[in-house]
């Protein structure tokens, strides 16, 4: 038990710590430090240009990507290199929220199913920032139960031809390319006839739609195919094997959502430490003092359990479902911590926006919190993830697993 | 950074799990539990034999000289088997007391004597009801010896010393309080074993009447002492709860697949999965909470104070969490005495008071968390 840095790591630490200092856009340093949850945005910039430029410098210099192998745009860093890199980036790691299906999910896909050829092309461009990637894989029809999607891949010659819809894509709107998974045989039971394909997202008949979010901003997305041709070089995995591949992508997504989804505890401590309620300062209440005990170890909590799930990286074991906890935990959290830091502010807490406390924090958080509940697997869908593959217990009484896709009923009520 | 147990330390857990799987058997706890021995006399000798007990006592003074990692990494397992011992009481608070301020005469005294299981210790601080606090402390020493009544005492029926908070002084500071050594077989003490939430582990009150005493540690150091002690036994006993923690919700798991109803596994219901589920998530939350804890104790980190707090809530929430849920997957059968539901649920449920109540260690996070923010 040590977490003191050994000297290779001190001395990596003093490396990225330098280069930081002299390259960072120091200039929205303040105002990445005060964004949270449900607001990352910049007052005078378009944060997904400055995100596409830190990532570039980064890239250019070698501290994109840190884990990825070195030929496909990474650095071959350690896990740990990685805690003490984003542990130097500091609030500058924000902009990296722009990146992280593409580097959480497609990437880590593309590395297990592409061919060599595409990883030496399509994964470079993606490390760097230059060409951003989206997951489709929700429909109306397929969320928790992704294997129920529709939309069908059907071969033509030397390609397949794509046509339905996906939902929920995000940032579809400004991706370059996409993990497709699609259903190539609906006449077997819905998890075997699927097929996932990589796809080049300004390709004719992909059509982007932007959805209005609950909370008013639009990052995710509608995408309907009408026709698309992929060539089936660009198929990922085996045809039908398309559930196997998307596990790696969700399991990845875990770990990736699950490791950077925060918990609003740091701001509503800092919010405390200053407030003044009627009685005299909120952090000498001793209601307030309790629920900021009971945050305080959930964070820490998360945090050390993170750090158990790097050590174990390191020593060469997979990142396992155990990973699913930090959503789970922290996505409820956040949505608590928000309804109550406008507790505190009292009536004033329904203005939202500039002209709110903090400029509307905690109301942003508020509102955007419910998405990290449902987005990368429901609450519900963690917690039978952890009863089934951590604790064993029996999966869920499945009354369609057995029944070819096209047989099964589309509708509850007739 | 390495936040993990080294393979040695993993490898002494399997030995104290395999060694308390056959020593500490339910049935044995039982023998405790329902009165017949006041604790398991035969476990506190193999516990010595194993080196269990002087395991983080340095070796001049007859321990094993290991190091409080490998305490953390027993005390989990006496957790997990709920053994019926004054383990916590001896090793963490008496023990510790010793190793923080004891004089070398003191500590040559009673540290083999912990070590070798030949003498029980115990800390005397509460004096009725409220949480560590100065002014708490109403029993004063004055020219050697003591006189007030301290209850409840953790192990003060089968004792054989104990670490006694005074008031000394009565400026109003913590000052005011100094910490003395009572021999309790040397007379001038009064026991008397109270009936508890948790009858494995017994509690007691003490009445001093001019009972002679030797101070432990400098006059007037005694509150910043106990502190230390109250923080060390806190990540000590946040190692206990999460073991009871993981117990409880084995046994919860295995019910959930064994026990059929409506046909199939409770286990397969939602509702039975998602609780289970919740006990992993705040028993793993414990448990990293823990091992922070323990780093902070094994180096004697600047961070210990609030290391130790967040173990301490965490790990109390947690065993009270899974020990209650415990038993409402066993439905009926978990509020029966056959079954050790009830055992666990006592325990978590009196752990979760005896180094102060939750709310107690929830107002030491915050100011500790704001000092450090201060600073
Ligand atoms: C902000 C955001 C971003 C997203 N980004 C993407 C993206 O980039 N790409 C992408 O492909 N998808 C994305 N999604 C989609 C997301 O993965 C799905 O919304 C999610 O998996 C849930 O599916 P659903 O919305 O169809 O809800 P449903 O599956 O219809 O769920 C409705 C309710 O039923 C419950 N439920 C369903 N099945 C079960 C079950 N077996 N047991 C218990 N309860 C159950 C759910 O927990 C939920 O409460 C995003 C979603 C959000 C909110």
């Amino acid at each position: 038990m040590n977490f003191d840095d050994t000297p290779q790591e001190a001395e990596f630490r003093a490396t990225a710590r330098a280069w930081i200092n002299a390259n960072a856009p120091k200039q929205y340093e303040e105002e990445l430090r005060k964004s949270s949850l449900g607001r990352t945005v910049l007052k005078n910039a378009d944060i997904l240009e400055v995100a596409k430029a830190w990532q570039k410098k980064k890239a250019d210099a070698g501290w994109a990507c840190l884990h990825w192998p070195k030929e496909y745009g990474g650095r071959g860093s350690s896990p740990i290199e990685r805690v003490i890199w984003q542990q130097e980036e500091g609030p500058f790691g924000q902009l990296s929220r722009m990146f992280i299906i593409g580097h959480g999910m497609c990437g880590p896909t593309m590395m297990a199913f592409a061919r060599e050829e595409h990883k030496r092309t399509y994964l470079p461009p993606l490390a760097s920032g230059e060409k951003v990637w989206c997951q489709l894989f929700s429909e109306p029809a397929g969320g928790s139960d992704v294997a129920g999607l529709r939309t069908r891949a059907e071969k033509d010659g030397d390609d397949w031809v794509i046509n339905g819809q996906k939902i929920w894509t995000s940032g579809a709107h400004y991706s370059d390319y996409g993990i497709l998974l699609t259903r190539t045989d609906p006449t077997v039971p819905k998890h075997k006839g699927l097929t996932m394909f990589f796809l080049d997202m300004k390709s004719p008949g992909v059509e982007v739609r932007p959805i209005k979010q609950a909370s008013g901003a639009s990052d995710f997305n509608e995408v309907y195919f009408t026709d698309v041709r992929i060539p089936d070089h660009q198929r990922l995995g085996e045809v039908g094997d398309g559930w196997n591949v998307s596990l790696t992508t969700l399991m990845n997504e875990r770990s990736a959502i699950g490791a950077a989804v925060s918990t609003g505890f740091p701001e509503l401590f800092e919010y405390c430490s200053s407030l003044m309620l009627d009685d005299g300062p909120a952090i000498e209440d001793r209601a307030v003092r309790s629920k900021l005990a009971n945050w305080a170890v959930k964070a820490s909590g998360l945090k050390y359990t993170s750090m158990r799930a790097i050590s174990a990286l390191s020593k060469g074991e997979r990142p396992g479902p155990e990973n699913s906890i930090g959503k789970l935990v922290a996505g409820s959290m956040i949505q608590d911590v928000a309804t109550y830091a406008l507790d505190l502010q009292g009536a004033n807490g329904v203005v939202s926006g500039e002209d709110a406390e903090l400029a509307g924090r905690f109301q942003a958080m508020l509102l955007r919190a419910p998405g990290t509940r449902v987005e990368g697997g429901t609450d519900e869908i963690m917690r039978n993830i952890i009863a089934e593959r951590v604790l064993g217990l029996p999966g869920d009484i499945r009354v369609d697993k057995d029944v070819p896709f096209n047989k099964i009923p589309t509708k509850g009520r007739a | 950074m390495n936040f993990d147990f080294s393979d040695d330390q993993k490898q002494l857990r399997d030995q104290a799990r395999k060694f308390l799987a056959e020593k500490c058997s339910p049935k044995a706890v039982r023998v405790v539990l329902d009165g017949k021995a006041p604790y398991d006399k035969e476990l506190w000798k193999g516990l010595a034999e194993m080196g269990f007990l002087g395991v983080a006592i340095p070796e001049e003074f007859g321990g094993a000289g290991a190091g409080h990692l490998e305490l953390c990494v027993i005390a989990e397992e006496m957790g997990r088997a709920n053994a019926p011992v004054p383990f916590s009481s001896t090793v963490y608070l008496a023990a510790e007391a010793l190793l923080i301020a004891g004089s070398d005469a003191q500590k040559k005294k009673w540290l083999p004597a912990i070590a070798s299981g030949e003498a029980i210790g115990t800390l005397a601080l509460f004096e009725g009801k409220g949480n560590p606090s100065p002014k708490n402390v109403k029993l004063t020493a004055a020219n050697g010896v003591l006189n007030g009544v301290k209850k409840p005492v953790a192990d003060g029926a089968i004792a054989d010393f104990a670490v006694v908070a005074a008031r000394t002084g009565s400026s109003g500071r913590d000052s005011d309080i100094s910490l003395f050594l009572v021999d309790l077989k040397a007379g001038g003490v009064e026991v008397k074993s109270l009936t508890n939430l948790d009858p494995t582990r017994g509690q007691a009150e003490i009445t001093f009447k001019d009972c002679k005493a030797e101070p432990l540690g400098a006059a007037g150091e005694g509150w910043s002492i106990l502190t230390q002690v109250l923080d060390r036994a806190a990540v000590l006993c946040a190692f206990e709860q999460v073991g009871g923690s993981d117990r409880a919700l084995e046994m919860g798991r295995d019910y959930a697949l064994d026990r059929i109803a409506f046909g199939r596994q409770i286990g397969s219901f939602q509702a039975v999965k998602h609780m289970l589920a919740d006990m992993y998530v705040s028993a793993t939350l414990a448990r990293s909470n823990s091992y922070y804890g323990a780093w902070a104790l094994s180096t004697n980190a600047a961070e210990l104070p609030e290391a130790a707090a967040a173990a301490r809530i965490s790990a109390t929430q947690a065993f009270q969490h899974c020990a209650k849920n415990n038993i409402q997957v066993h439905g009926g059968m978990g509020f029966t005495w056959e079954f050790d539901c009830h055992m666990y649920y006592r325990r978590a449920n009196a752990m979760a008071l005896g180094l102060g109540s939750l709310s107690y260690w929830e107002d030491q996070l915050i100011d500790r968390m704001r000092k450090k923010n201060a600073a």
